[in-house]
């Protein structure tokens, strides 16, 4: 129990206390609910073809509806499992050269990382779509939305890939030496394989981070989820009800995923209680929390 | 770079609109987030459930959603007012979500050992708390928060993007897509007005944890 620092095991009075509390407690929830309730229906927000053509298989709407938030679904899934893929590939490269290169070209790295983590996820991909077209690089607006997303996100996994090896214990980089490894192998044979062991929740939680961003493909008029909801409220006019629906998924394939994550670092803590910690997600969700929307 | 000196006062402008935006926000989330961390650790099951729920829906859920829902379904059960406050409106519910998990993680950082040695003591559960747990929580809150604010601010970039207007981000597209500047020199300006916020707040932070860390 998380509240144990606090308070001393409820005695007698103290647990007649807490069960006058709840139900009081829950009585003034009861009553927001029931206001808000009345609002919505007030409002006509409860009528039946707000409701159906995303709810009643039998409504005409009910199979275009759906097959564009599929669609939509699909797009923001490529999306995120693009920028996902592109930000561990750049941000492995990134650790690696901060770890190992020479001190000057160090700098250079920890500017650009300095610079691309101050800048707001959605300015990263606007700007994508308007200055890349300029060097002639005119893509899809998937691309430029992978592009954003990557340029901030291998910065954070950089970070955390960072944080996975620095927190090996130094014998095993110097064991690897000792053993007449090179540099590169003694990263890629012995360092990176644990870094990314020990980071894994943490790399899991990040994931949550890049499908949240996904929606900020509205901006480049990308047909993900919030942008196609956009499309579906221009006809059925039923905001509230679509955007519910919209922020259901989302919350539900996040929370599997953050579940996820905690799943894996129970798991990897399990298998080797002596050995290094597993830096756990929220060790690290200072750099989780720097992603937007 | 002309671009930037010529228009000056309209980046100025964006700045003082961002830093407006931020300032409420940050305000708003930081006591919404606080009060939901208290219902999270309160004993009583439903306080907690709210909190719990809370935090589970607004983390989870991006912020163009929140925002959407707030400028576009408030109106439809007449709740009427500027874009402006729908969009600080979103922004305070979505970053209460992370505040109130740094305030949390704050207060479980205290080992248990600390409260059960002031209650030893004789202290009462109103001293053990002002004395003996809130002093450490404080101190442990403060990197994470501080981390949780510079996010806050460059997802006002979101609520500006989003149709607030006047801010950094508005002013960035105001000069690319209507004036048809040069993008770069533009996006130049843009990201050294957020900079100049989030770099020395950053700094700022990195002191601020130095001067209250504990030793544990």
């Amino acid at each position: 129990m998380s509240t144990s620092v606090l308070y001393d095991a409820p005695g007698p009075r103290t647990k007649r206390r807490i069960l006058i509390g709840s139900v009081i407690a829950g009585l003034l929830l009861l009553g927001v609910l029931a206001l808000l309730a009345l609002r919505l229906d007030k409002q006509h927000q409860f009528d039946i073809e707000k409701w159906a053509p995303l709810f009643d298989p039998s409504n005409e709407q009910f199979p275009l509806v759906w097959q564009r938030i599929g669609e939509a679904l699909g797009n923001t899934l490529v999306a995120a499992g693009l920028a996902v893929v592109f930000s561990l590939v750049v941000g492995t490269l990134l650790a690696v050269t901060r770890v190992t290169a020479a001190r000057w070209y160090r700098w250079a790295v920890v500017g650009v990382v300095e610079l691309l983590r101050g800048v707001p996820v959605v300015i990263a991909i606007f700007f994508a779509s308007r200055v890349l077209p300029q060097f002639g690089l005119d893509l899809e607006p998937l691309w430029f939305l992978v592009i954003g997303l990557t340029a901030y996100n291998s910065v954070v996994i950089a970070e955390i890939i960072r944080a996975g090896i620095n927190s090996l214990p130094k014998g095993q980089g110097e064991a690897a030496e000792s053993l007449g490894l090179r540099r590169g192998q003694v990263l890629s044979l012995v360092l990176l394989p644990q870094a990314f062991r020990a980071m894994l929740p943490a790399l899991i939680s990040q994931l949550v981070v890049v499908l949240k961003d996904t929606s900020l493909g509205f901006v480049i008029s990308y047909e993900e989820l919030v942008r196609v909801a956009g499309q579906i409220v221009q006809v059925l006019s039923n905001p509230i009800q679509v955007y519910l629906l919209i922020a259901v998924i989302f919350i539900l394939i996040n929370y599997a995923l953050s579940r996820f994550a905690i799943f894996t670092e129970r798991r990897l803590s399990q298998g080797k209680k002596a050995a290094t910690a597993t830096l756990s997600a929220t060790d690290v969700a200072g750099a989780g929390t720097g992603g937007g929307g | 770079m002309n671009v930037i000196f010529d228009n000056f006062s309209l980046y100025r402008d964006g700045f003082l609109q961002t830093l407006k935006i931020c300032a409420f926000a940050a305000i708003g989330s930081l006591v919404l987030g606080t009060l939901i961390a208290g219902f999270r650790v309160s004993p009583v099951p439903p306080l907690r459930w709210v909190g719990t729920s809370w935090v589970n829906v607004f983390r989870n859920c991006p912020l163009t959603v929140v925002l959407f829902f707030c400028a576009f379904g408030l109106p439809e059960i007449g709740v009427n007012g500027a874009y402006f406050w729908f969009g600080v409106t979103g922004l305070v519910l979505y970053t209460s979500a992370f505040v109130c998990e740094a305030v949390r993680s704050g207060i479980n950082s205290v080992p248990a050992g600390q409260a059960e040695a002031a209650r030893a003591v004789g202290l009462t559960f109103t001293q053990s708390l002002s004395t003996v747990v809130l002093p450490q929580a404080l101190r442990t809150v403060v990197p994470p928060l501080g981390s949780v604010i510079i996010a806050m601010i460059k997802n006002s970039a979101i609520v500006g993007a989003f149709g607030v207007g006047g801010d950094l981000f508005a002013v960035g597209d105001t000069l690319t897509s209507s004036r048809g500047e040069a993008v770069l020199p533009v996006l130049i300006g843009v990201v050294l007005g957020y900079l100049v916020i989030t770099i020395p707040g950053g700094l700022a932070l990195g002191w601020l944890e130095r001067k209250v860390a504990i030793a544990r």
